[in-house]
């Protein structure tokens, strides 16, 4: 029953969307509406590409049409296409971040604007963070420069359970609406640790230690439980229904496997404890996050089809967090767990491709050898199936969301550069031409006005 | 012991008539001095200082010789503020040395005397090439009983992250003040009473060093500062030692370089958000800027122009940089990030490593001893396998002050101790 869960985890989110809000229907309140910027067909010529399929191809065209890509392969031609010579670039999927506080913790960082984490009560299931996200966050803009073209924006760690993230395309907007990615399922964010037992203990309230943490789920699951069964019934005519409870709402949605889990944890032990928590109540964590000690568990996490979303070297600045290895993620994908590179950070996601390759450096100094075409796939693909997207986006594979970044060189340098980023085959960024890319609101009458992200 | 780790590199060891003469042949050394880079080029050691660089020069008979035919040779690097030694786990979990509360001390409050030089950061750092750290004090806000930090957090002093018992090079290398947005919540609120703090204390100090004597009998008023305090400022008022702002916005720098002008001290920016915007001013006060070439968000008002041409504009106008991101705690090891991301955006390579080598050493009063390869320095020496700013080199070995160092770390250990995905034993049975 756990295992078919899993294997149909990505399948019911896109068919369930609807009663989940996530769908594009205008009658769902919050839905996507994202339209996509303007976009032509365009061929690139002559690249390194990196398909995130683990494939590293050479002197190879990528056809983008209709914001899809048509073609990956050599010598393509296509009638109306505009032609771009990127010999000498390397091209890859748009970059993912499973982990970003964009909008919710914007810049400037002012008490105005700290809006990701409802500190009211450990369990706040029932707030969506995409209520928060402020869409002229100026960190939007610069996190495109860097090639992000998708992420998931979640509530912050204070609470065990701290509401539903959301899933958004690197688009302007004039609201959220505008911005999320369709038919994205949201995702329902945890944390363990460190942060809720110091939050709500320090105000003498539960939990105040780890035993209290993981109290505080179970109760929460029972209650959730306890909520499905009885819509369930009262769907087939056995009872009244209860009254709607958006916090049960959205547990239960987790429960049916429409909501995907985002658990903030970071020692080992505790990450196996959470999966035994998963596995008492029937659903899968989809990916755990700050995983600084994943490289002590990689075995169970491929067990349970858990992806390990890490930094390459954040450590120290708390105890959970002394463990930290720079090896981190090549052990966890070497064990056959999905890895993923994460941000958590305005500044570090503008260079994902950097921290996997302070990852792919390490490694190889003990002799794990991970070429581009595998490690591309922590920051492209691996994100894209913990967010359940996969099947759209974060390969360059026909038929996918034309999401796709055009590099200097090799993305694992510390001089790459994203030249132009594409979304849904339409150009949203580039380097090259200051008057393509974005200039939010809040960045008007700054230097970032005169030249776009800077 | 001492070379056991080098096993990546050949090593002859020809004899042990000068057991402590090490020659690294054939490297491709960046002196950062005023040799520039050297191909086929020797550096050999004695007794911890570096005695002779040259290309095509043979290595002394008795030397240990290091073949580093392919590698890229570099001095030691620099981080020029943050807390190594000062702290372990900064959160929840035991001390941060590297601030206090009250005014009890202010500008004298010294950091050096609580530096661990076994701390676990040391040896994680060492050996991706960082030899010599700034340690600063920095405030660390307000305790239970409303008592603040103060407008200046103290002294700084210049260490080195070897072994042996001298861990501090030079004590007092610099004093720190927080202004602008920095230092508003110690002085009322407001940057304007900041400022007004640190032009008290500056008067007094150059009362204190007037009229001191008079003081010390009685005959002269109270001051507000502490006579440690005034003392400590005599040394910044000399122009001794520099005074470390740290400081974003451009109308705050406008006031720093103003101070400085009147009060005659030698000024250093640490943040520098918007500092790229006076770099002519910069330049011509002899000001130095120490900067995050990744800061390009406006993460306050004070920062709202923050770019990262930042690095490339403040060093095209000659002035001299570092990189930090404030207050560096944990991964000073970073800097040769940084230094690559400032490259990228446009700064000369060759004055990206003199970011992170030599300039800091020049902004302490160290470079007579450390931050370039030349003879009668310090022999702190990092041999990559390629270049020192990409991402996926990192050093194959590291000296400092001439002792190889070893090149494990509890990082290192925990790795490998969990690098055999299949070994089934209680990972405390493993290595």
């Amino acid at each position: 029953m756990y295992k078919i869960l899993v294997v149909l985890t990505t399948v019911v989110v896109f068919l369930s969307a609807c009663e989940q809000g996530s769908s594009d229907d205008a009658a769902v309140p919050f839905a996507s509406r994202y339209a996509g910027l303007d976009s032509t067909s365009t061929l690139l010529k002559g690249a390194t590409v990196l398909t995130g399929t683990g494939e590293r191809l050479e002197n190879t065209d990528v056809l983008m049409t209709d914001g899809k890509i048509v073609e990956v392969g050599a010598d393509l031609s296509a009638v109306g296409a505009e032609v771009i010579d990127a010999s000498g670039k390397w091209v890859t999927p748009g970059v993912i971040d499973v982990h970003s506080h964009l909008g919710v913790y914007p810049s400037p960082g002012t008490e105005s604007h700290s809006d990701g984490n409802e500190v009211t009560a450990p369990v706040t299931a029932q707030v969506w963070a995409e209520h928060s996200v402020w869409p002229h966050d100026p960190g939007f803009a610069t996190a495109l420069a860097g090639g992000v073209t998708s992420m998931q924006i979640l509530p912050g760690s204070a609470n065990l359970i701290g509401g539903r993230g959301v899933t958004l395309k690197n688009v302007p907007g004039r609201n959220v609406m505008d911005m999320k990615f369709p038919g994205a399922p949201h995702g329902m964010k945890m944390a363990c640790g460190e942060n809720p037992k110091r939050v709500y203990g320090s105000r003498g309230q539960a939990p105040g230690t780890r035993m209290g943490n993981v109290a505080g789920y179970r109760e929460a699951w029972i209650a959730a439980a306890d909520y499905r069964d009885k819509m369930a019934a009262a769907e087939d005519g056995k009872g009244e229904p209860p009254m709607r409870d958006l916090k049960l709402e959205t547990l239960a949605g987790v429960l049916n496997g429409e909501i995907l889990v985002h658990n903030h944890c970071y020692r080992a032990d505790e990450m196996s404890i959470m999966l035994d928590i998963a596995k008492e109540f029937g659903y899968t964590v989809s990916a755990f996050h700050h995983a600084v000690e994943a490289y002590k568990i990689g075995d169970l996490l491929a067990e349970s089809d858990t992806c390990a979303a890490m930094w390459a070297d954040w450590w120290g600045f708390k105890m959970e967090a002394y463990d930290g290895i720079r090896e981190n993620a090549a052990i966890v994908d070497k064990a056959g767990a999905c890895a993923i590179i994460h941000s958590d950070s305005g500044i570090g996601i503008q260079r994902l491709n950097q921290e996997a390759a302070k990852v792919m450096g390490a490694a190889a100094r003990v002799g794990m050898d991970i070429p581009p075409e595998h490690a591309i796939q922590w920051i492209t693909k691996n994100p894209a199936k913990s967010l359940g997207v996969e099947d759209v986006v974060g390969t360059l594979e026909a038929g996918k969301m034309a999401d796709v970044v055009v590099w200097n060189g090799t993305p694992f340098s510390v001089y790459a550069q994203a030249e132009q980023v594409y979304i849904d085959g339409a150009l949203a960024y580039d380097r090259n031409d200051p008057s393509v890319n974005p200039i939010p609101d809040f960045s008007l009458g700054t230097s970032a006005a005169t030249g776009g992200a800077q | 012991m001492k070379h056991l780790s080098l096993a990546l590199l050949s090593i002859v060891f020809v004899s042990v008539v000068h057991a402590e003469t090490t020659a690294i042949v054939d490297a491709t050394v960046h002196t950062v001095g005023p040799r520039g880079t050297l191909e086929n080029a020797t550096v050999v050691i004695e007794n911890g200082q570096i005695v002779a660089v040259g290309d095509n020069m043979k290595a002394p008979d008795g030397a240990t010789v290091i073949d580093a035919s392919g590698k890229i040779v570099t001095p030691g690097l620099f981080t020029p503020i943050g807390s190594l030694g000062l702290v372990e786990v900064g959160f929840s979990a035991g001390p941060d040395d590297s601030g206090q509360i009250g005014d009890q001390f202010t500008a004298s409050f010294d950091v050096a005397d609580a530096f661990n030089r076994r701390s676990t950061l040391i040896a994680i750092n060492r050996i991706e090439g960082v030899t010599r750290a700034l340690i600063a004090p920095s405030p660390v806000g307000m305790d239970d009983n409303g008592n603040l930090s103060s407008v200046f957090s103290g002294l700084a002093s210049v260490v080195n992250l070897g072994d042996g018992m001298a861990s501090i090079d030079r004590r007092g290398a610099a004093m720190v003040v927080n202004l602008g947005e920095s230092g508003v919540d110690y002085a009322g609120g407001s940057r304007a009473a900041v400022l007004m703090t640190v032009r008290q204390a500056l008067d007094e100090a150059k009362d204190y060093r007037d009229h001191g004597d008079a003081h010390e009998r009685g005959q002269h008023s109270d001051y507000n500062y502490s006579v440690a305090d005034l003392e400590a400022l005599q040394r910044v008022l000399s122009g001794a030692v520099p005074l470390i702002a740290n400081v974003d916005r451009a109308s705050d720098i406008e006031e720093l370089i103003s101070l400085a002008h009147e009060y005659g001290i030698r000024a250093i920016i640490s943040g520098g958000a918007e500092a790229w915007m006076l770099a002519p001013h910069l330049a011509a006060a002899n000001i130095s800027v120490i900067l995050a070439p990744t800061a390009n968000l406006p993460s306050n008002f004070d920062s709202l122009n923050a770019s990262l041409k930042s690095a490339q504009i403040l060093a095209e106008e000659g002035v001299k940089i570092a990189f930090a991101d404030g207050q560096i705690t944990h991964n000073p090891r970073n800097i040769t990030q940084w230094a690559g991301i400032a490259t990228a955006e446009g700064l000369p390579w060759d004055d990206a490593l003199r970011a992170i080598t030599l300039s800091p050493a020049e902004m302490y009063g160290v470079a007579d001893r450390v931050g370039s390869i030349e003879a009668g320095k310090d022999a702190d020496i990092v041999i990559w396998p390629g270049d020192p700013l990409e991402l996926t080199n990192y050093p194959e070995q590291v000296f400092i002050k001439g002792e190889s160092v070893e090149m494990v770390s509890r990082q290192s250990l925990l790795r490998d101790r969990y690098l055999d995905t299949d070994d089934k034993r209680p990972p405390a049975y493993r290595n």
